[in-house]
């Protein structure tokens, strides 16, 4: 469905991204980890159109999307949940929602807030509290919810467990079992890398703007070399794996992003 | 009792004015972050669209409706002239862009029109008053107060009933986030305009019928009330700039009333120094705005 080819994104002389390649088939979830300053946001933001490449291609079912307006790229398909969720706090839950589908017709807009509101119960008790009240758990599912109503083809989501108590985090992760189990197609940044590993079908290392391995989550969590030298302490060792040491727990939401 | 009761009315009657003027600013600057120091020259334009409909025989039912299309049309080409084209610039370079706005348009009708004040006939029910009571009320204060209202109204039930208010408030409060929502920056910018140009105009209908004249520097007085009023109430904030505009019409009225003769001229400088005292120990204005983030 998405294919990025050799995405290069500069800020003035520094090259956060480098060549960059992936792929995110029909129906997939693919994670993308790697230590801070790996170039994981910039990949999302240029996709989704706040950044415009230096060089290379993005293509969404053949199509070429490079350089789109965040707009033209929502209408497209393409819609993110950015980091640290930024929900409008001044409005309240169900005009945060609507706002979300501000680019879909008024009566798929009403169905989709129906739809919201069966998805996400804590959300709809709260539909007319303003969205700064929200605790970060539901303004994470706010901001989910946000982007669903765009009625995205692809749903990218920048970080979704950042800042997170351990059990939102749980929450989170389940969420995206839930909307991965619905057949939607996901990319999504995440530092918390295990976690990640467990419910993508794939995903790929970022380290200094460069994909450097990519394969399924198993695969991954194998490769001794990428947990000592990309991923750091947030990649736990899964089940399974022969890896074990001193390395953070599953949901520990901390570490390298 | 009553000379408060009569302050207040002609307060609230001043002030709405202020509150429609401050509303505009307002709107404009939450979308763009620019404090519009244009904002005067709609009234300006509007108050020649009078001068000369009303020299042609019009009478003021057909020479309103004109006004306020003029203001709104004006916003609309200012935005389209100028500002569009520094659209996420600097606050100082928005700013220095609106005083270049202004002294473009007060030298186009100082060259092409006249230097000088110009009359034209205010409706004739402008002075006329009634009684309530032990209340002296003025039709024209009555009139300001009902049109402020329904507008207040109007203006309410567009940003939160429909879409593009919806979206001119999210853009407002976070512009990169609402466009990343789908949110269209040109729609939702000149609608702001629009709407700035609206208000404006409103408000100018009444300026215009009150002064019975227009000059080119005719528009610095109401910018000044509606950026004072929207700084008040706390700027981005468009509550705040209705609640601002509201206070600096009852505060001008009533020290005018209450300071002695002898100091009454100097109405206008101890608002200044209240309006200061007020920014010492609330600098973000009456109202806290924390989401205004410029484009």
């Amino acid at each position: 469905m998405l294919e990025v080819e050799g995405l290069t994104v500069r800020y003035g002389s520094i090259a956060a991204l480098r060549g960059a390649t992936l792929s995110v088939g029909s129906g997939e979830v693919v994670g993308l980890i790697g230590p801070n300053g790996a170039g994981k946001t910039t990949m999302l933001s240029s996709i989704a159109g706040l950044l415009s490449p230096a060089e290379g291609r993005v293509t969404l079912e053949g199509q070429d999307i490079t350089g789109r307006s965040p707009e033209q790229l929502l209408r497209s398909g393409v819609a993110l949940v950015p980091e640290h969720r930024r929900i409008f706090a001044d409005l309240t839950v169900e005009e945060n929602l609507r706002i979300g589908g501000v680019t879909v017709p008024a009566a798929k807009r009403a169905e989709l807030l129906d739809e919201m509101a069966e998805r996400f119960a804590v959300l709809r008790e709260k539909w007319d509290v303003p969205a700064g009240y929200l605790s970060g758990g539901e303004a994470q599912q706010l901001a989910i919810g946000r982007a669903l109503m765009a009625a995205p083809r692809l749903l990218m989501m920048d970080e979704p467990s950042l800042g997170l108590a351990p059990v939102l985090v749980d929450l989170v992760f389940e969420l995206i079992g839930t909307l991965r189990d619905q057949g939607r197609t996901l990319l999504v940044v995440e530092q918390n890398a295990a976690r990640m590993l467990e419910v993508s079908d794939r995903a790929y290392v970022l380290r200094s703007g460069e994909v450097v391995a990519s394969g399924t989550g198993q695969q991954l969590s194998q490769r001794d070399d990428l947990f000592d030298t990309f991923v750091g302490s947030v990649v736990a060792p899964v089940e399974g794996s022969p890896v074990t040491g001193a390395h953070a727990p599953h949901g520990s939401g901390g570490g390298a992003a | 009792m009553t000379e408060l009761a009569q302050n207040l009315i002609d307060g609230l009657g001043r002030g709405s004015i202020y509150a429609l003027l401050a509303l505009g600013v307002a709107v404009v600057f939450g979308v763009m972050h620019l404090l519009n120091f244009a904002h005067g020259e709609l009234i300006t334009v509007g108050g020649y669209v009078a001068l000369w409909t009303l020299g042609a025989g019009w009478s003021w039912y057909i020479v309103t409706p004109l006004i306020v299309l003029s203001a709104v049309l004006t916003s609309l080409a200012i935005e389209r002239v100028a500002f569009s084209r520094v659209r996420g610039s600097s606050d100082f370079t928005l700013l220095l862009t609106s005083f270049g706005v202004h002294f473009v348009i007060s030298a186009i009708f100082l060259l092409y029109v006249s230097a000088s004040v110009k009359p034209f006939d205010r409706p004739s029910w402008v002075t006329n008053t009634y009684s309530v009571g032990p209340l002296n009320i003025e039709v024209y204060d009555t009139a300001v107060i009902a049109v402020t209202a329904i507008t207040l109204i109007g203006t309410t039930l567009l940003l939160q009933r429909t879409m593009f208010g919806l979206s001119l408030r999210a853009a407002a409060a976070d512009f990169d986030t609402a466009r990343l929502m789908g949110v269209r920056s040109d729609t939702v910018i000149r609608g702001a305009f629009a709407l700035s140009g609206l208000l404006a105009g409103i408000a100018g209908v009444f300026w215009l019928m009150r002064a019975g004249s227009i000059s080119p520097s005719a528009g610095i007085t109401p910018m000044l009330k509606g950026v004072l009023a929207a700084l008040i109430g706390g700027l981005g904030s468009l509550r705040g700039a209705v609640i601002g505009g509201l206070v600096l019409g009852l505060a001008e009225v009533l020290l005018r009333s209450r300071l002695p003769d002898s100091v009454a001229s100097l109405t206008e400088g101890v608002v200044f120094l209240l309006i200061a005292l007020l920014f010492i120990f609330r600098p973000q204005g009456l109202v806290t705005v924390k989401h205004a983030v410029r484009v």
